[in-house]
């Protein structure tokens, strides 16, 4: 078993954080993973993307041409990675950042209005939690308790207070995407 | 100790404390500096000697200083910065006092990009410096790796009394995986025979790289290349994956060992009977190995993110024995798996003998995938 | 004859215990050998040698640690505040004292020795200002004065072209970390009883962990400046003095009190 996820968008919205959070989901359920960044010069607003490889066996390659999931945070990524996710994988568009529609047909579109979504938690830095609850709905590649404890461990250094919000948002990103 | 996730750059630095280091010099260079950054706070808090130098010249010059007193000392850096301290890794060669490089590759030449590479591998594996002297060079391909070489080239480096450099693409250094810290170490207490201490009289040391009797000097340059007949002999180090029954093996360190280790099993599942050898040591490097495989199989096929450097170490033992094959990427670019897959499944669909060097039929092919 | 008891007489003046036993290497006239005997005299005096650790250079001061009965490292060239710092930072309780030449320290060391200044590195610089490059055959160095001829500098030093010494004195002295700078000449007995004095107060103020402290010594070359030695001696005075000149360019207040 082994799947990968693509996570893109500008610097600040979270894009290395999600990432984090399923590595320490997958480090809980005991299996193996690598986080690895594009890393940039540029200390901020650059673009950043990341990519999340899981497995039950020693893994190879930290990046591969045709990711099982890509999330696209915003137009340009859309633009760059649609057509990179592997045929059946997932793509998960915050169409509060994209005005396009996806063109594939062989792979599952998520879209999800990520920033609408995270106001209504009062927050709309929650937007990319929200994603991560959805994308794993579908393509259920943690389990929730794992991801959660994730988020836990991701928020642990002086961020707790924030915990309970996003385990909201992680939840609230999940029944979003159920009902569509 | 359980598996906690970590940053390769801050992996390998706490590593490093939990082997006794007592000083670490440095200089910020992306990819590294997150070690740096990391021992800014863990050396002091534990009170050990931490200095951001002036300069990677100022920095391997205080871990020269350092290592004349015997302490455990370590500098980190990337590519250009590695240039840099070519002088005085030279220097302490000559003067025989162990130390600790930990190079973070980035694609060169010139101040080239930030993203991973293995450029470095000749000016680390083949010298840099000037004059006749060999480090011992590890290559990780993994964060829990990195952690386990770091920790133990330092009793490499002190029983040789030679230079352990663990040569880290870009890449491991920037991952984040999860490793298992091993227990930390007491500081040695002792000082080595040979260290520098404050003496006069009959307990006076001078440790100098100068020898202008050339008598002389060639009696220490004899003695070094019998030390390292020795370190060839006890610290070779390597990994294999379905050799077994290979007709196709490849071979490649580090990054490009793990990208190829995704592309072989790819090509197993296919039906090639193809494997792969992964060096660990790269300096001394596993000839025997490369040449037991050879032997074997009927094609090898080295893959690197530099031009087919370690390429030239494989075709010195291969020889005529075997069809060589190569294939690299360069300047930052990680190749894909599906890349090395191609080129399995180009080799196992046959390929014709050539006399042409395989650099230069990757050269040629490359074309086909980049327009230069 | 009557047979003299040695034991029995005040030891006024003897060889010091931190120099070594030996013929020099250098050539008639230079004055390393002079700056080697004070730094002993002082190490002796202050019963330093038993902790301190040199560290050479690259040049003709290469082989002081053939004549100060003193551990010692041998760094590259301009690199020996980098290494002395190394030592000193995992020995504080050491005394380390780098010895260079002008090429060494303010050309290609400058770099190193401004940023040992500037973090204050609590080492004692003892630097040899011979106004060329003595060990390559005389060249052309930053400190080679206008007009000065070398074999670099075949017509004189042309500034227009090769522009103006360094005085280092001047530019350390500028630094926050420095304790203790001062600049002192080699080319009669007062002067270099001065000169001891200074190389004192330098160690003095590594011991009490004051900061960098760095004597300038301005010396002989007679070989290079192709002169016999009490010519080169008379032309130190007349022609380099008046260039670099002599005294404290900065004095921690703590020294400035002490009574040596």
């Amino acid at each position: 078993m082994q799947n990968e996820t693509v996570i893109a968008g500008f610097g600040g919205q979270g894009v290395l954080f999600l990432g984090k959070v399923m590595a320490y989901a997958a480090l809980f359920e005991d299996l193996k993973v690598t986080w690895f960044p594009s890393y940039g010069p540029e200390m901020r607003g650059g673009t950043a993307n990341c990519t999340v490889v899981i497995s039950d066996e020693e893994i190879g390659s930290p990046q591969v041409k045709n990711p099982k999931a890509i999330v696209v945070m915003n137009r340009p990524s859309l633009d760059k990675y649609e057509h990179m996710v592997a045929p059946g994988g997932y793509l998960v568009i915050n169409t509060s950042m994209v005005n396009r529609k996806a063109t594939r047909t062989d792979i599952h579109v998520l879209e999800i209005p990520s920033v609408e979504l995270a106001e209504e938690l009062g927050d709309k830095r929650l937007a990319n939690t929200i994603i991560l609850g959805a994308l794993n709905e579908k393509a259920k590649f943690l389990k929730k308790e794992s991801l959660l404890k994730g988020l836990e461990e991701s928020l642990s250094h002086g961020k707790k207070d924030l915990l309970e919000i996003n385990k909201k948002a992680m939840e609230k990103g999940a029944a979003y995407i159920t009902t569509q | 100790m359980a598996r906690e996730l970590w940053k390769g750059n801050e992996a390998f630095a706490e590593a490093a404390v939990r082997a006794g280091l007592q000083a670490y010099f440095g200089y910020p260079i992306t990819p590294q500096t997150e070690a740096l950054e990391y021992l800014s706070a863990r050396m002091p808090e534990l009170g050990r000697a931490f200095l951001q130098a002036e300069s990677e010249l100022g920095a391997i010059n205080m871990v020269y200083g350092a290592a004349c007193t015997g302490a455990r000392v370590m500098t980190s850096t990337s590519s250009p910065g590695t240039s840099l301290m070519m002088e005085g890794l030279s220097y302490i060669a000559a003067t025989e006092v162990p130390m600790v490089l930990v190079d973070v590759v980035r694609g060169g030449p010139g101040l080239g990009t930030i993203q991973p590479s293995q450029g470095d591998y000749n000016q680390i594996v083949h010298g840099g410096g000037h004059g006749d002297y060999h480090c011992i060079v590890l290559a990780p391909s993994t964060v829990q790796e990195a952690v386990d070489q770091v920790y133990e080239i330092f009793d490499l480096a002190e029983k040789y009394r030679s230079i352990g450099v663990i040569l880290l693409d870009g890449t491991i250094g920037q991952m984040i995986e999860p490793a298992e810290m091993p227990p930390m170490r007491e500081i040695r207490k002792e000082i080595p025979e040979w260290a520098v201490r404050g003496g006069t009289g009959s307990n006076k040391r001078v440790l100098t790289s100068v020898h202008l009797v050339p008598e002389d000097m060639e009696v220490l340059d004899l003695r070094l290349i019998k030390k390292w007949q020795e370190v060839e002999k006890n610290e070779v180090r390597f990994t294999e994956y379905y050799m077994d029954d290979a007709k196709i093996a490849v071979v490649g360190f580090g990054t490009a060992g793990r990208i190829a280790l995704s592309a072989v099993r790819t090509a197993r599942a296919l039906g090639i009977p193809v494997g792969l050898i992964r060096p660990i040591s790269l300096s001394p490097f596993p000839y025997q190995a490369i040449k037991e495989a050879a032997a074997q199989v009927d094609h090898i096929l080295v893959v690197e993110m530099n031009s087919g450097m370690m390429l030239e170490d494989v075709m010195k033992v291969v020889k005529d024995s075997t069809n060589v094959e190569f294939y690299g990427r360069m300047g930052g670019i990680m190749p894909f798996p599906d890349e090395i897959l191609s080129e399995i499944q180009r080799i196992a669909s046959g390929t014709t003998p050539s006399d042409i060097h395989p650099r230069d039929r990757w050269l040629k092919r490359m074309e086909s995938v980049v327009d230069f | 004859m009557v047979a003299m008891d040695l034991s029995e007489m005040e030891v006024v003046y003897q060889h010091p215990h931190a120099l070594v036993d030996m013929y020099t290497h250098f050539c008639p006239g230079c004055t390393h050998g002079v700056a080697h005997r004070l730094v002993a005299e002082v190490l002796d005096e202050m019963a330093l040698s038993e902790r301190t650790i040199g560290v050479a250079s690259v040049g003709c001061s290469v082989f002081s640690y053939n004549y100060l009965n003193i551990d010692f490292v041998q760094a590259p060239h301009g690199r020996a505040p980098a290494m002395a710092t190394g030592v000193k930072r995992v020995l504080p309780d050491h005394i380390v004292m780098t010895y260079q030449g002008d090429g060494d320290m303010i050309s290609i060391g400058a770099g190193e020795i401004v940023a040992a200044a500037g973090r204050g590195e609590n080492i004692t610089v003892i630097f040899i200002n011979n106004a060329n490059y003595g060990m390559t055959g005389g060249q052309m160095a930053p400190t080679t004065l206008p007009g000065m001829k070398t074999s670099s500098s075949p017509n004189g030093r042309d500034v227009e072209q090769a522009g103006y010494p360094i005085l280092a004195c001047e530019l350390l002295s500028t630094q926050q970390g420095a304790s203790y700078i001062a600049r002192r000449s080699l080319h009669d007995p007062k002067n270099i009883r001065m000169a001891k004095k200074a190389i004192r107060l330098a160690f003095e103020t590594q011991v009490r962990g004051l900061g960098f402290s760095m004597v300038e010594l301005l010396s002989t070359c007679p070989t290079n400046w192709h002169m016999t030695p009490v010519k080169a001696v008379k032309w130190l005075e007349e022609k380099m003095i008046p260039y670099y000149p002599l005294g404290d360019y900065k004095v921690h207040p703590t020294i400035s009190e002490l009574k040596v």
